[in-house]
């Protein structure tokens, strides 16, 4: 590299110091030294991340167990058995259901916690840390709280008559439920957030008009809140492709399978099943789903001109 | 359907407009917080029982306060060497990261580095891998480097896997501080180490901590990865110390819950000392995970 002409204008008036010799010089140039705040964190990520998932990648076109360092190279032949194995599917399903689920219940139990917080004046930052205080708690904890409300012998689930998470067909709105009861207190403090930071007057402008709550909600606030909303519909839709813990913990993916995630597939095809390859390539589809919606967010963001 | 007609419904205001009245709000709000909170105290109660009381019912108060529940699980679920270990384990995460991602967060916010964006961009995608794509190999990595099963092998992925986020957050405080704080020390010669560690760090103090409070809380409550590279009693962080001990037991809800509230105390107390400092962290984010 040659000595630098090029400066950017706003860094022209930073006068350079005397230089001590090239590599002094070098370590001096605002460009080098920038990567080099970032190298740690670049290295971090690489290590932990990076490098592990390009292994993934190698991993899922082949046979390897996950433990013994023997894979062999066969091809889309994981891939294609991923289409035909009904573990996969209904995992697969069981995602979609799952990211429906938190699109709906707990942004709505934000939007409407966070809107009823913003029309009061009293004991609002009380009910705020109150619904907050579940997002804090360890998923083993809250898993453990759960099972013991809904007990079929002595709980809820002995007073409806029900089993909730050994039921078929219960177990995975029971898990969605626990997950959620988690989930929305942080929806309400980010939403309330948001509406903080809508313009008064605009409220104003509308109850002048005569526009009733439900009314000056759609109007007013949810326009403008649009891209933290946009924004957290987007990350749920991730995250529901990436969760594991509540299921993990509540049900391990049972009972039958009416539980089971990508997540939780793949991890039993890793460490109980032994197919290191074939759990690779579950990991890899979710991988490709977060890029796709990822992708779209950014393309979203760009086109809207965003800055969060 | 009530006989005698009411002079308004809380509903409906003048014109037959839905309006929420404030008694309304009051009143859904503080269902809300019994639904939030409710479960928690039931926990609580819970660990207070005993065993043929919890056998009558796991909803409703304790008849006597078994106290001794509490000292009786912390010696069966070895919930001092989980605490000590999490403990070593969310203090070395918290030191690791924020350094990590201070210095990034200052070349990004103060440097503005070219192919800043892009990197942040980078940071976006891989937080939204799932662990489930790198799990498996790191767990071989991790092996093949006898970091598998220690605390500083755990404390390692931790900071992988939460540096970029508290990145993206301390660059916000970062973003704040005004261009003249560091203009004087640059004329006088100061070179980026020390703008960074001298006028920059000292000023984002409060942003600091904010990043030291989510990291750790992430620290502290993370299970699959703990639960994947930790097995021997003497390394396990106490969130497997409490699933083990869970999945032990299952019979004995009464030490469980005391067992799970002894865990989840710490951060309780915690957060309801320093709860602004924790919400603005998590919630300025988006991005704390589910």
């Amino acid at each position: 590299m040659t000595e630098s002409t090029l400066v950017a204008p706003s860094q022209r008036r930073a006068a350079p110091a005397p230089r001590r010799g090239r590599l002094w010089g070098k370590l001096r140039d605002r460009r080098i030294s920038g990567w080099l705040f970032l190298l740690p964190l670049l290295l971090f990520n690489l290590v932990v991340v990076l490098v592990p998932s390009g292994f993934s990648i190698w991993y899922s076109f082949t046979d390897w167990t996950g433990i013994s360092g023997k894979a062999n190279f066969i091809g889309f032949g994981n891939y294609a058995s991923l289409v035909r194995d009904p573990e996969f599917v209904q995992g697969l399903v069981h995602n979609i259901l799952w990211t429906l689920f938190f699109l709906i219940v707990p942004m709505v139990m934000g939007l409407f916690g966070a809107y009823a917080l913003s029309r009061i004046t009293r004991f609002r930052l009380l009910l705020r840390t109150l619904y907050f205080i579940p997002y804090i708690v360890a998923s083993v904890v809250n898993s453990s709280i759960w099972r013991s409300i809904l007990d079929p012998q002595n709980g809820l689930g002995d007073l409806l008559g029900i089993n909730p998470l050994g039921d078929p067909d219960l177990a995975l709105w029971t898990v969605e439920f626990v997950n959620n009861w988690a989930w929305w207190g942080f929806l309400v403090v980010v939403f309330f957030a948001a509406m903080q930071g809508v313009d008064r007057s605009l409220y104003e402008a509308a109850t002048v008009d005569g526009a009733g709550a439900v009314r000056q909600f759609f109007s007013v606030t949810l326009p403008s809140i649009g891209p933290t909303f946009a924004f957290l519909g987007l990350m749920t839709i991730i995250w529901s492709f990436l969760a594991f813990d509540y299921v993990f913990i509540l049900t391990q993916g049972g009972p039958a399978g009416s539980t089971d995630l990508l997540s939780t597939v793949a991890y039993r095809d890793a460490f109980t099943n032994l197919q290191g390859g074939y759990a690779s390539a579950v990991g890899v589809v979710m991988a490709l789903i977060s890029g796709v919606v990822v992708t779209g967010y950014l393309i979203i963001r760009k086109v809207r001109k965003w800055e969060t | 359907m009530s006989t005698t007609a009411a002079p308004a419904s809380p509903w409906l205001g003048p014109r037959g407009r839905f309006v929420l009245g404030r008694t309304t709000v009051y009143v859904v709000l503080t269902a809300l917080a019994i639904f939030a909170v409710g479960p928690i105290v039931l926990f609580f109660f819970n660990a207070l029982k005993t065993d043929s009381q919890y056998a009558e019912g796991a909803l409703g108060l304790p008849k006597t306060w078994e106290w001794g529940n509490f000292t009786t699980a912390w010696t069966q679920a070895n919930m001092g060497a989980g605490l000590v270990n999490s403990l070593v384990v969310v203090a070395g995460t918290i030191v690791l990261t924020c350094a990590v991602a201070a210095c990034a967060a200052y070349a990004l916010a103060r440097i503005k580095v070219r192919g800043g964006s892009a990197f942040m961009t980078y940071l976006l995608v891989a937080s939204a891998l799932p662990s489930q794509l790198f799990l498996i190999p790191l767990f071989y990595l991790w092996a093949k480097a006898g970091l598998y099963d220690t605390r500083f092998g755990l404390i390692l992925i931790y900071c992988g896997l939460f540096s970029p986020f508290a990145t993206l957050l301390l660059r916000s405080f970062m973003l704040g501080l005004p261009r003249e704080l560091e203009e004087a020390a640059r004329v006088d010669g100061a070179g980026e180490l020390r703008v960074f560690l001298r006028i920059v760090l000292p000023n984002v103090l409060p942003g600091l901590l904010t990043v030291a409070l989510t990291t750790g809380l992430s620290a502290y409550n993370e299970f699959l990865f703990a639960v994947t590279m930790i097995q021997s009693d003497t390394a396990m962080p106490l969130s497997t110390t409490f699933f083990t001990f869970q999945q032990g037991f299952t019979q004995n809800f009464t030490l469980i819950s005391a067992a799970g509230f002894i865990m989840i105390a710490p951060m309780l107390v915690l957060f309801l000392l320093l709860q602004r400092r924790f919400i603005s962290g998590l919630a300025n984010s988006g991005m704390g995970g589910m």
